[in-house]
């Protein structure tokens, strides 16, 4: 018997990043590594920040196959050291 | 970190819903299964053959997700499981309205639940109608701002109040601009017995009108006015979260979403009287 049901996590298949219109670029220099803006950020596509320890924490980073441009993490960084930049075609 | 709620799901740039469900899914951690009403969340989720849930997750119908909660929990605790916990996602329109009576059955026989609305302000899914949790003022599609309405003409209804008055464990409310107080709410009721519920606001870009950047600072400024009141009840016992130093005028929210837009100074000092009010009778 087959069963139609899907597997977890396969809307990673779905690369919603197309969607974007602006990208988000940390510029790494004035990061604290806090963490906030993998936090706030819908998509869950911000790595690098989640470990409880901050010494062991690296920079932000953006999988941009899914970021979809919303500009929450740029708008919440404490630092305001995400900038929001047009994608070309 | 293992991730409960995955990337390229299909909430517009900028949602609410999933930053809510991701935080929770982190403090639940994998031992759930998940009860999701019709609404985006289950949209933008599932859409076969995929799926975002890295944990067991049932879809059920927009009224009967407390139903079917608690029979998940029934059958579990039949087998012996006693650790595996059930969780409700149901946005606002099912759970103020179209679900609230089997909810309410789940509340009265305090079935062993945790239910946590993500609230929106209107049926979003089906593009923007106004629910009973609608704000007054609000234009939607079918509360329209014209020449005779300005939008929703009713008050939101006080679905905590009516959830608090079933008597069960634990209710609170959150808000996803204060994410520290959600997690901790969502962390106490985890551990709980009974019938728990947890409200949440969650806004949306498209239904409230405003910059997808903006969510997380409007679910702040929500609280920040006073306009969204942060509180506990745990076992009949009421308890205040947050009371802002300094109230910030509900203008400041308003005029950001589009909304609110049409809405006259004298209709907004309308709600700034309101909430006023709500306050003082708060002491
Ligand atoms: C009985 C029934 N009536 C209407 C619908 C259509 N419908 C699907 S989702 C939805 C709106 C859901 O609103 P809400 O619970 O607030 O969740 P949101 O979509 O806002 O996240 C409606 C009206 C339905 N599925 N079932
Ligand atoms: S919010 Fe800003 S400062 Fe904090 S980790 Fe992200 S980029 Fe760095
Ligand atoms: S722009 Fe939005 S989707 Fe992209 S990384 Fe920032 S918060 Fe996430
Ligand atoms: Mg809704």
């Amino acid at each position: 018997m087959k069963l139609a049901i899907a597997n977890p996590r396969t809307s990673k298949e779905n690369k919603t990043g197309d969607w974007r219109s602006f990208k988000p670029i940390v510029h790494t220099e004035n990061c604290i590594k806090c963490g906030t803006c993998a936090s706030y950020c819908p998509e869950g596509c911000i790595s690098g920040v989640d470990k409880k320890n901050i010494q062991e924490r690296e920079f932000p980073k953006i999988d941009y196959d899914y970021c979809k441009g919303c500009g929450i993490c740029a708008n919440e960084c404490p630092k305001k050291t995400i900038e929001m930049v047009q994608e070309e075609k | 970190m293992e991730e409960y709620f995955a990337s390229g799901h299909t909430a517009c740039a900028g949602c609410g819903m999933p930053i809510t469900v991701r935080h929770a899914l982190n403090v639940l951690g994998k031992d759930v299964i998940v009860v999701n009403a019709t609404s985006c969340l289950e949209i933008v989720s599932s859409a076969y053959p995929r799926s975002a849930w890295g944990v067991p997750y049932i879809h059920s119908l927009f009224e009967n997700s407390g139903a079917i909660a608690a029979g998940a929990v029934a059958s579990l605790r039949v087998q012996g499981n006693d650790h595996t916990k059930v969780v409700v996602f149901a946005g606002d329109g099912s759970t103020y309205d179209i679900g609230f009576g089997v909810l309410s059955g789940m509340l009265e026989r305090n079935d062993d639940v945790l239910y946590i609305c993500y609230d929106n302000e209107a049926y979003m899914n089906t593009g923007n109608q106004r629910s009973g949790s609608t704000p007054f003022g609000a234009a939607t599609t079918t509360s329209p701002a014209g020449k005779v309405n300005h939008g929703k003409m009713q008050w939101k209804k006080p679905i905590a109040e009516i959830i608090a008055a079933h008597q069960i464990p634990y209710v609170a409310t959150a808000s996803i601009g204060y994410m520290a107080d959600f997690e901790s709410k969502v962390r106490k009721a985890k551990d709980m017995k009974g019938a728990r519920f947890i409200l949440t606001l969650a806004p949306c870009v498209t239904g409230w009108n405003y910059d997808s950047s903006k969510t997380i600072e409007l679910a702040k400024l929500a609280v920040d006015t006073g306009l969204w009141m942060l509180y506990e009840i745990e076992d009949g016992k009421f308890k205040l979260s947050l009371r802002p130093q300094q109230f910030k005028p509900v203008a400041d929210y308003l005029k950001m979403q589009a909304r609110f837009k049409h809405l006259s100074e004298e209709q907004i000092k309308t709600i700034q009287e309101h909430m006023n009010k709500a306050w003082a009778e708060m002491k």
